[in-house]
Parts: structure tokens; C-alpha cells; sequence
């Protein structure tokens, strides 16, 4: 199939970017949207110009450094599919395919189109992680956890934290990524411990990142690729409303 | 806390937005609830009028405006505050972002919000500080021998307006757009909603706020109708024959017919 590509180039984070187009032919419709890129660098680098900069690793959907805003949508027009897991038969002979970079003020541009995601790392470094010893692992099922609660907490455990809920907020809200955290980890009885500080420290390290705040849209919820839903961002809701008031007594007291 | 932590976080601002906009919503149902009593005799709701200024302790009125007054500002406050924030978090557009889920209320939050906002200054100078037209202080109505004011007149004459009206209709209908986003949004934002549940809240809340639509603009749609020659659903002859030829300075009495007073 024939391609009119027209995607963001930027040198670095102090350029301005603006969009170029490229002209791509014979691309098969069983390569992944990577792998089509991987063919326009090929011939841009033996045209000797500068291939397209784009994160990806895994290239299997659990990694979540595939981050690109392809067609207005966040990792593509497919549902639950992250940019490495969308093939181009989903596309049609002759499109035009606009590639942009995730857009938030805490995802700043680095070049083409990578973000830089350090923002997500101070949300994990604030409160995404338990504080119990890290020796080796203890016996399976020593601790019982009820079907309802590990389903809840496996759920919001799925997020890869690629930056897509961030990338499709109108706000640039990370509530469905903080909330994923906050969920998989208060809901579990090895993280329970901790949950007042961790949905405290979580807020204001989302805040201070310079993340926007929820509208309650949704968007970010249909970009997800793991399909984390919005009862994530009303569990960290309401955890962060027990926790202050508790913090507030405890203070007061 | 101090009123800065009150602002301090993205969370505690979104609880303010829903803790004030349920006050906001009770008061809005209470107060058509109230105006229903219009199709009732004018004594109904001229008594109900009397009730709430002189029956009812000046103090328990002046708290109730209190808590509304401070809870629309701190709703526009906690607002302006989340926009701008917004702004600043998505410096740069898309090309050409598809939207999926975001309801068009929901975008339109804000201008929904300011106009009325607009519509309830210009309805408290309307019917509660009346300075718009002098004739509302004027119209006087007897209740068990007290001089009292003709509320049940005040609306209809007030509604007789055909600009007054349309606005008022406009105004009821994006606060209906206004409710059918921000009522649903509220459960959300305190933490009480799930995926079962966001799809109930938001058909409860699209229906309440077409309810509120409903209950409002009902007043200004009969009082048009029987003022401009329709069938006299409310007394809007009799008010206009009072009203027609006032001299700008005595009271007028409004007199209504045998039937309209059971």
C-alpha cells in the first residue's frame, strides 16, 4: 500500500518542531506501524537524512514505550492497542497518516517524537511502590486476598505506563495513570499499610509535575491501551478525601 | 485548613467544585419545588413568599444566603483556578485530536457556567432586590389581614416580558446542559462511582437536569401564553388589568376572581 506520511520532526527540546511530510510506497499490510516507520528510516538514512527519532522496546504491547499520537488518536484509531500492536491493515491505500509526539507540559518534547516521561518516574519514586523487605519472595497464597480484590487490583496493575491517558487529556491530566497506581497497590493487603501516605504523596507529586486536572471527560479511559477505567480515578479520589482528613486529625491531635 | 490549602491540591479543588455544586443543586430543586406552588391559588405561593421573609427568623434566611453566596464563589474560584491550570498543562494542540468520550457538555462547562452565572445576577436584581421594574414593590396582597407582597403578580408580570422570558428559558437550559455533566461528574470527583455506575449517574443526571429545565421555564412559558391571549393557566388578565394603567406610585391590588382563592 501507498502512504502520505506526515509526521512531527524536532531536532531537540530548545528547536521548535514542525510537520514534514514523506511519500512511502509498497508497505505491507502485515507490518506493525512501527515496523513501517523502521522502513522510512531505512530510506531516509540512505538518502542520508535524519531518520525519525521514536521510543519503542518491546514491540509486544506490555512494555509502553511506544508513545505516539497517530491520527488524533493516542497509539492509533484501535481499541486497546498499543502504536507497536497496530498493523497496517487498518489503514486504506492512499491515507494520509499524521504522527505527533504525546503533548502535555510535563512530557516535554526531546526530539521528533519523543517525550521525556521522568515526570511518570516522580509520580512511581512518590508512592508506586511498597515498603516491605525485598529478600526472596515469599510463598504463594500465604497472604489470602479475595477473588473481587485481586481482580481490582490486577486490572489497575495492567497499566504500562506509556503516557496515553496523559497524551488524549485535553488537561494533560495523569489521574488515570496516579490512579492505577494508587488502586493496584491500597487495594492489596501488602500495600494497605501504607495508603494514606502513598495516595497523599501521589497527588502532590502529580501536581507538582505540572500535570492538569480531571474534567471528568473520559478520553482517557478510551486511549488506554490496557482499557484502565475511570473507577481507578474515583478509588484515588476517594482514598485522597480519607487520607487528608485523617492527616488533618492526626495533626490535630 | 486554611482557605490556601483549601485550593492547594488539584484533588482538594475538584472536591470543593462537588461539594459545592451539591449545595448549589439541592438549592436549585428546593427553589423550583417552591415556584410550582404558582399553579397553585396566588394565596399559595404569597403565603409561602410571607413564610420565608417574616415567619422565618431573619437569621435562618441570612445563613442560607450566606452558605449559597459563599458556595458560588467558591465554585467560580475553585473553576478559574482549574482552567488556568489546565491551559498551562497542554500548552500545544494537535493537528487534529479526535475526541472520543468527552461529552460536548463537558467541554462547555465553563461557558455554561458564565452565563448563568450572568443569568443569576440579573435575576437576583430582577425579583430579589426588584430594581428592574418599580411596580413589583408596589403590588401588595392581603394574607389574613397582613399587608403582604404579590409574589404570584411579581412572576407573571415579570414574566410578561418576552425578552425576560426567553432569556430565562435560555438561562434554565444550559443549566440543564450545565447539570447533566456537572451532577454525574460530582459522584465521581468525591470518589462515590464506578463503570456500572458512571452510565446510571449519567442518564440520572441528564434527567435531573432536564427535570430542573422543566420545572423552570414552565413559569415563563404559561405566564407568555396567558398574558398574550392564550388560555388563562395563570391570572394574567386580572394582573394586567391592575397593572395596565398604574400611576407609578400606589399600591396596586391585584383582583383576582371568587374561584382563584381555594
Amino acid at each position: 500500500m501507498k502512504l502520505h506520511l506526515k509526521i512531527w520532526r524536532q531536532k531537540n527540546a530548545n528547536n521548535p518542531g514542525g510537520f514534514e511530510g514523506y511519500d512511502l510506497d509498497d508497505v505491507s499490510e502485515d507490518s506493525s506501524f512501527l515496523e513501517m516507520l523502521d522502513i522510512l528510516n531505512e530510506q531516509l538514512v540512505d538518502k542520508g537524512q535524519s531518520p525519525v527519532a521514536f521510543d519503542h522496546d518491546c514491540r509486544e504491547g506490555i512494555c509502553g514505550m511506544c508513545s505516539m499520537m497517530i491520527n488524533g488518536h493516542a497509539h492509533g484509531p484501535e481499541k486497546a492497542t498499543t502504536a507497536c500492536q497496530l498493523h497496517m491493515r487498518h489503514f486504506k491505500d492512499g491515507d494520509t497518516i499524521t504522527i505527533e509526539p504525546w503533548r502535555a507540559k510535563a512530557f516535554p518534547v526531546q526530539k521528533d517524537l519523543i517525550v521525556d516521561r521522568t515526570a511518570f518516574d516522580g509520580i512511581i519514586q512518590a508512592g508506586g511502590f511498597i515498603t516491605a523487605r525485598t529478600g526472596s519472595a515469599q510463598d504463594a497464597n500465604l497472604t489470602p486476598i479475595g477473588k473481587e480484590v485481586a481482580d481490582k487490583a490486577m486490572d489497575a496493575a495492567a497499566c504500562i505506563g506509556c503516557g496515553a491517558c496523559v497524551a488524549a487529556c485535553p488537561n494533560g491530566s495523569a489521574m488515570l495513570f496516579s490512579g492505577a497506581k494508587v488502586t493496584h497497590l491500597n487495594s492489596l493487603p501488602q500495600g494497605k499499610a501504607e495508603r494514606d501516605r502513598r495516595v497523599l504523596s501521589v497527588v502532590h507529586a502529580m501536581d507538582d509535575a505540572g500535570f492538569g486536572n480531571c474534567t471528568n471527560y473520559g478520553e482517557c479511559q478510551e486511549a488506554c491501551p490496557k482499557e484502565i477505567k475511570l473507577d481507578v480515578i474515583a478509588k484515588m479520589n476517594r482514598d485522597y478525601a480519607l487520607a487528608s482528613v485523617r492527616s488533618f486529625f492526626s495533626k490535630a491531635g | 485548613m486554611s482557605p490556601i490549602g483549601l485550593f492547594r491540591t488539584s484533588l482538594a479543588k475538584k472536591f470543593v467544585m462537588a461539594i459545592t455544586g451539591l449545595i448549589l443543586v439541592g438549592f436549585v430543586l428546593g427553589h423550583m419545588l417552591g415556584n410550582l406552588q404558582v399553579f397553585g391559588p396566588p394565596e399559595a405561593i404569597n403565603k409561602y413568599a410571607y413564610f420565608l421573609h417574616h415567619i422565618l427568623p431573619w437569621e435562618v434566611l441570612w445563613v442560607v444566603r450566606i452558605v449559597l453566596l459563599v458556595a458560588v464563589v467558591l465554585h467560580i474560584v475553585s473553576a478559574v483556578l482549574l482552567v488556568i491550570e489546565n491551559r498551562k498543562a497542554r500548552p500545544e494542540t494537535y493537528e487534529d485530536q479526535q475526541l472520543i468520550q468527552a461529552s460536548f457538555a463537558a467541554r462547555t462547562m465553563k461557558y455554561s457556567g458564565l452565563i448563568v452565572l450572568a443569568f443569576i445576577i440579573f435575576h437576583l436584581l430582577h425579583f430579589t432586590v426588584q430594581s428592574i421594574d418599580p411596580a413589583f414593590r408596589n403590588l401588595r396582597f392581603d394574607i389574613d389581614g397582613k399587608d403582604s407582597q404579590d409574589a404570584y403578580a411579581m412572576i407573571v408580570l415579570g414574566f410578561s416580558n418576552v425578552g425576560v422570558s426567553a432569556f430565562y428559558i435560555l438561562a434554565m437550559a444550559l443549566l440543564c446542559w450545565h447539570l447533566s455533566h456537572g451532577v454525574s461528574s460530582m459522584f465521581q470527583s468525591l470518589g462515590f462511582r464506578n463503570e456500572i455506575w458512571r452510565t446510571r449517574l449519567n442518564r440520572f443526571a441528564l434527567a435531573f437536569g432536564l427535570l430542573i429545565f422543566a420545572g423552570f421555564a414552565i413559569i415563563p412559558i404559561t405566564s407568555l401564553i396567558s398574558w398574550y391571549g392564550g388560555p388563562d393557566i395563570v391570572y394574567a388578565s386580572e394582573i394586567r388589568q391592575a397593572t395596565e394603567n398604574w400611576d407609578g406610585e400606589t399600591p396596586i391590588y391585584v383582583s383576582y376572581p371568587e374561584s382563584a382563592k381555594h
